[in-house]
C-alpha cells in the first residue's frame, strides 16, 4: 500500500497539463544507464500485515514492562504520565517542522519558550536553547563552545563522565587543534588534586558529571572554583530528575550545564531519541548552539513568539555558524514541557525522593549479601557501584538473574578494565520494594 | 486569541500528577547526601492541574499549522504525510521500553529490525553499508566529513578543502567547518547545475571531497554526476552526497550507481517520520565498501542466526551519538519502507515528481522559474517581479498563511533572488495543488491591486506580523517573575 491520493487517471491528466505524454519524459536528465534500477526491496504490505510484522518483532524483545531492570548507566526509566502521550500524539504537535513561519507556528514557539524557561529553572541557569540531539552531543557542543570562546586548546574531562559522552566529544573535536585530557578518579570521584595540577591558563574548560558515571556525587562546587581560577569554563553534565533534590548547576557556578533529558517524559526507547539539554550564562548567550525562541510583539503590540538570534545559525552564517545543528529534538522537548508542567515542583521532588529512597534501600539490602560490597565510599543519588568478591562469576549470576526476570547492574569492566567485578545499579520510582526483595532472595541463592 | 503562559496559570498547591506512595523506609535526604549538595529551594515550575495542562497544550497546538492540518510545501523538507501506523508500531512496549544495555538475547527483534533497515537502505541507495547512529541530517554530514578525513589520514596525507556548490544547504559548510575543513564555494553554471569548468579550476590536490546535493536545491538533477564523480576520483577525492532530497530518487536512480562515495539520508523527510516541530530526525550514513571500515561504532552484525553489537572496528571514526542513535525514528522508517515496499516506493518517487512538475507548470505563467527545465521533487520560482509593487517573497509567504497554506521555503537557495522553494510531495492530491495555485495567483493579483494588504499579512493568524528585530535586539528567551531579560508583555485576552 502507499499514501498517494492521486489516481492513475489524475496523474495522466497532470502529465498532459505539464505537456508530456509519459513520466519518463520528466526524468530525461537522469542518465539512461543509471535510470530506474531494480529495487531489491520486498513487496508492500497492508496495514494488518504490517501490524503483525511489527508485533512479531517486538515480541522477540523482553521489554522493561516484562522484566525488572536495574540498569541505568545514562538511560533512566521513569514514569511517563498518560497525558504526555495523549497530548504529544496530536498531529498539530507531531507533524509541523521547525517554526520558520512564526505567525502560523505560535503553538510550537510558545511551547519552546515555556520549555526554555522550565529548563533554566530546573538547572538554575540563565539561558536554555530549544534542545540538541542528546546528552552526549551536548557535552561535545559545550566543549566546542568553550574552545571557540576562550581560544584555548585544552579540554579537561573527568574519566567519570559517561564514556559515550567522552567518545562523542573525541569524535567531534578530531581534526581541530583542541586537545582532550582525561582527569583520573580516586575512590569513585574525580581526583581534585590531579585536576588542580592540570588546570593552567591554556585550559578552555573542565567537564564533569553529577552524579558521575559510577553514581557518586562529585564535589562540584570545589571543582568549579578550581576551574575558574585560571579563567576556564566549568561544564556540568547533570541528571534532570536528580535536580528535584540535588543542588542545580547554577548554584555551583557552572558556565555551561547540559543533560540528557529523555527521562523527562519520554520512554527509554533503546537509548534514542534522546533530548539534549543545553544551558549557559547570559555572558555566553550569543555563542549558544541551536535554535532559540524569543518573546516579542506583533504590529498591534500583542505578545508573540519567534525564532531569534538566528545570525548564530548555519542557514545564515554557514561555515561561521556556532554549530551545524538544524533539526533538533523538538517533539521530546514538548514532551518534557508537558511532563514538567504536570509534575510541578512537588511532583518532581517526590519522583526524585522515591528514586533516592528506593536506591538506598536496595543498596543496603544488596550489601547484606556476603560477597557483595560497596565499591566506593561516597554519597549517591539513585545509582551506585557494587563490588562482587573475586570468586563470583558475574556473567553467570546475571544469566541466572535474567531467568528469574531481573536485569542486574551494568558490568563496569566493559568500560573500565581497571574495575573488574564491579556493577552499576540503578533504582527509580518504577521499581517496587517487592521487586527489590525478590532480587535479593534470588541473589542470595546464587552468590 | 492569545494564550497565557503555563506559568501564568499556576496556583500554589495545585497538582497535575500523583506519584505512588513510597513502599520503602522514608529518609531525610540530609542523612545520605551532604547538606551543601542538596537543592535549597525547589525549581519554580508551574503548579497546575491535569485538566489545566490538557486545555493549555490542546489550545496551544491549535495555533500551529502542521502536515496533518495544512498543505506544508516547505522546500527541501519533504513534508509528506506521516502515517499513524508508524506511530503505532514505534509505541509497542517491545520497542519503546527497551534499555540500551539489556543483554542482546533480550533484544533480538530490535536488532533484527535495525539490521534489516540497513540492508533496505543499501538496496534503495546502492551503497554497501550504513550506520544508523546519526540523529539528523546535519549530524550525518558531520559523520560523513569525519569519514572523509579518516580516509585521507589512512592514505597518510593532508587534505583540508571541501568543495561546496553555492546552492547548498547551510548545514554543509557549517558541518565542514566543525570538522576542521576549509570550505571553497563552487559557483553554479547558467543552467543551475555544477559548472564543470569551475569545478575543474577549484579541484586542487588539497581537495578532500565535494559535497553536493542531488537533486540540488533548485530541484534539478545533476545530469553530469557521473563525470563529476570521475573528476573527483581522478584526484582521489571523494564525492559526498547530501541525501536530503532523496525522495526524488526513490526508484528513479541510486546514488551508489552515480559514483557517490558516501551520503546521508534524512529519514524524517524521505521515509515519512514526523518532523515533531523540529525533530527528532535520523540521518543514517551510507558508504561504499572502501569506506565501510570507518563507520561509527557500535555496528549491528549477524553472527550465525543471532544479532550482536560489534563495539570496535579498526578504522572507525568513533561514536557520534549516545547508545545507538534515534532508534524510535528508525522503527518508524522501517515500518514505512515495509508498508510501501518496492512498488510503493517507486510510486512515491514518481508521484512526487509529477506533483512538482504539475505545480510548476501551473505557476510558471505567473511566477518565473529561473532555471527552467523539468524538475524533480521540487522547484524554485522567483518573485522579484512583485518588487515593483513593494511586495517581497516574505510578504507573499505571510499572505499564504491567510489563505490556509503554510509557506514554501523563502529566500533559499541564495542564488535565486526573492526565491520560493516549493515541494508538494507525493501525498498531496491534485485538488490541493489546484487550490494552492489559485491562492498564489490571487496573491499575485493582490500584490498589484492592494500591495498594502500583502505587506501587512498575515491578518487571520493569532498574531499579526511579529517584530523580529525587537526579538533579536532585546532577547527575551524565558519567562521570569523578576523580568531579568526584559519586560514581560501583557497577555492577550485570557
Amino acid at each position: 500500500m502507499d499514501y498517494t491520493p492521486n489516481t492513475d487517471a489524475q496523474l495522466y491528466e497532470m502529465l498532459k497539463a505539464i505537456g508530456v505524454s509519459s513520466f519518463e519524459a520528466l526524468i530525461e536528465m537522469v542518465p539512461e544507464p543509471i535510470r530506474q534500477p531494480t529495487l531489491n526491496v520486498p513487496s508492500g504490505l497492508a496495514e494488518a500485515q504490517v501490524i503483525e510484522l511489527g508485533e512479531d518483532l517486538a515480541a522477540k524483545n523482553r521489554s522493561l514492562k516484562h522484566v525488572t531492570s536495574f540498569l541505568g548507566a545514562g538511560a533512566y526509566q521513569h514514569l511517563v504520565p498518560t497525558v504526555v502521550d495523549a497530548l504529544s500524539a496530536r498531529g498539530e504537535w507531531l507533524t509541523p517542522y521547525t517554526p520558520y513561519q512564526a505567525e502560523a507556528s505560535q503553538g510550537t514557539l510558545q511551547a519552546i519558550y515555556e520549555f526554555q524557561t522550565m529548563i533554566c529553572e530546573l538547572l538554575q541557569m540563565d539561558v536554555a536553547n530549544a534542545s540538541l540531539y542528546d546528552g552526549a552531543s551536548s557535552v561535545a557542543e559545550a566543549a566546542v563552545l568553550a574552545f571557540r570562546a576562550t581560544e584555548r586548546p585544552r579540554i579537561l574531562v573527568s574519566e567519570a563522565v559517561h564514556p559515550h559522552a567522552r567518545q562523542v566529544l573525541a569524535t567531534y573535536l578530531s581534526g581541530t587543534s583542541a586537545m582532550i585530557q582525561e582527569i583520573p578518579t580516586v575512590n569513585g570521584v574525580t581526583d581534585m588534586e590531579a585536576l588542580g595540577k592540570a588546570l593552567r591558563d591554556d585550559v578552555a574548560c573542565v567537564i564533569m558529571q553529577q552524579p558521575n558515571v559510577f553514581g557518586c556525587l562529585e564535589p562540584m562546587a570545589h571543582a568549579s572554583e578550581l576551574t575558574h581560577r585560571p579563567g576556564a569554563l566549568f561544564v556540568a553534565s547533570v541528571y534532570p530528575i536528580s535536580l528535584g533534590v540535588l543542588q542545580p548547576p547554577g548554584a555551583y557556578g557552572a558556565d555551561i550545564a547540559v543533560a540528557e533529558g529523555r527521562c523527562l517524559g519520554s520512554p527509554v526507547a533503546y537509548g534514542g531519541p534522546g533530548l539534549g539539554l543545553f544551558t549557559t550564562t547570559s555572558a555566553l548567550l550569543r555563542r549558544i548552539p541551536g535554535r532559540l525562541a524569543g518573546c516579542t510583539v506583533d504590529q498591534a503590540g500583542r505578545r508573540g513568539y519567534t525564532l531569534t538570534l538566528q545570525t548564530r545559525e548555519q542557514h545564515i552564517r554557514r561555515e561561521r555558524a556556532t554549530s551545524n545543528i538544524c533539526t533538533n529534538e523538538g517533539w521530546l522537548a514538548l514532551r518534557a514541557t508537558i511532563f514538567l508542567s504536570l509534575l510541578g515542583p512537588t511532583g518532581l521532588r517526590e519522583m526524585a525522593m522515591l528514586s533516592l529512597e528506593k536506591a538506598h534501600y536496595a543498596n543496603e539490602r544488596l550489601r547484606e549479601i556476603p560477597g557483595i560490597s560497596a565499591a566506593f565510599d561516597q554519597p549517591f543519588f539513585n545509582e551506585f557501584t557494587l563490588r562482587y568478591s573475586e570468586t563470583v562469576d558475574i556473567a553467570k549470576v546475571h544469566r541466572a538473574l535474567a531467568k528469574a526476570g531481573f536485569v542486574g547492574g551494568f558490568p563496569l569492566a566493559h568500560w573500565y578494565p581497571t574495575l573488574p567485578h564491579t556493577t552499576l545499579w540503578c533504582v527509580t520510582e518504577v521499581i517496587s520494594q517487592d521487586a527489590i526483595d525478590g532480587l535479593i532472595d534470588t541473589l542470595k541463592r546464587m552468590v | 486569541m492569545g494564550i497565557p503562559l503555563i506559568f501564568e496559570r499556576s496556583v500554589a498547591g495545585r497538582r497535575g500528577y500523583f506519584l505512588p506512595p513510597s513502599d520503602v523506609p522514608r529518609r531525610d535526604p540530609a542523612d545520605v547526601v551532604p547538606q551543601e549538595q542538596l537543592r535549597s529551594t525547589p525549581p519554580p515550575l508551574p503548579e497546575v492541574a491535569e485538566f489545566d495542562v490538557i486545555r493549555h497544550y490542546t489550545k496551544l497546538s491549535q495555533l500551529n499549522f502542521s502536515v496533518d492540518t495544512h498543505f506544508y510545501p516547505l522546500g527541501s523538507c519533504t513534508m509528506k504525510y506521516n502515517p499513524k501506523l508508524n506511530e503505532r508500531i514505534a509505541a509497542l512496549p517491545g520497542f519503546a521500553w527497551l534499555h540500551p544495555f539489556q543483554p542482546t538475547e533480550h533484544v533480538q527483534g530490535m536488532l533484527a529490525l535495525l539490521y534489516e533497515l540497513e540492508q533496505l537502505l543499501c538496496a534503495i541507495t546502492g551503497m554497501s553499508a550504513f550506520t544508523l547512529q546519526p540523529s539528523a541530517g546535519a549530524q550525518g554530514e558531520l559523520t560523513g566529513l569525519k569519514i572523509i578525513a579518516a580516509y585521507h589520514r589512512r592514505k597518510r596525507r593532508t587534505r583540508s578543502t571541501i568543495l561546496i556548490p553555492d546552492s547548498a544547504h547551510g548545514t554543509n559548510p557549517a558541518s565542514a567547518a566543525l570538522s576542521g575543513f576549509s570550505v571553497v564555494q563552487v559557483k553554479s553554471g547558467p543552467d543551475g547545475l555544477i559548472d564543470l569548468k569551475e569545478l575543474k579550476q577549484k579541484l586542487t590536490d588539497d581537495v578532500a571531497a565535494l559535497m553536493l546535493t542531488n537533486p540540488n536545491t533548485l530541484g534539478l538533477f545533476e545530469r553530469q554526476i557521473q563525470e563529476i564523480s570521475a573528476m573527483l576520483h581522478a584526484h582521489d577525492a571523494l564525492v559526498y552526497m547530501d541525501g536530503a532530497n532523496m525522495n526524488a530518487l526513490l526508484g528513479i536512480a541510486r546514488p551508489g550507481d552515480m559514483g557517490v562515495d558516501l551520503l546521508q539520508l534524512n529519514l524524517h523527510k524521505t521515509f515519512s517520520t514526523p518532523h515533531g516541530g523540529g525533530g527528532p530526525g535520523a540521518g543514517p550514513v551510507g558508504v561504499t565498501k572502501a569506506l565501510e571500515d570507518f563507520l561509527p561504532v557500535p555496528r549491528v552484525r549477524k553472527s550465525g542466526k543471532r544479532f550482536v553489537w560489534v563495539e570496535r572496528t579498526r578504522g572507525t571514526i568513533g561514536r557520534v551519538h549516545g547508545f545507538y542513535g534515534n532508534v524510535g525514528v528508525l522503527v518508524r522508517a522501517y515500518t514505512y519502507i515495509r508498508t510501501l515496499g518496492r512498488e510503493g516506493l517507486v510510486r512515491a518517487g514518481q508521484t512526487a515528481i509529477i506533483n512538482a512538475n504539475y505545480l510548476k507548470a501551473k505557476l510558471q505563467p505567473t511566477f518565473p522559474v529561473p532555471f527552467n527545465q523539468f524538475c524533480m521533487h521540487e522547484f524554485v520560482v522567483t518573485l522579484k517581479a512583485l518588487k515593483a509593487y513593494g511586495v517581497s517573497a516574505g510578504d507573499v509567504a505571510k499572505r499564504l498563511l491567510d489563505y490556509g497554506f503554510y509557506a514554501p521555503t523563502v529566500y533559499f537557495p541564495l542564488i535565486v533572488e526573492e526565491a520560493f522553494m516549493i515541494e508538494p510531495t507525493e501525498t498531496e492530491s491534485k485538488e490541493t495543488l489546484d487550490e494552492f495555485v489559485h491562492a498564489l495567483i490571487r496573491i499575485a493579483e493582490e500584490a498589484k491591486s492592494d500591495p498594502e494588504l500583502v505587506r501587512r499579512a498575515p491578518k487571520r493568524m493569532v498574531v499579526d506580523r511579529l517584530d523580529e528585530v525587537k526579538a533579536a535586539r532585546e532577547p527575551n528567551l524565558r519567562w521570569t517573575t523578576t523580568n531579568k531579560l526584559g519586560a514581560v508583555p501583557k497577555p492577550v485576552g485570557g
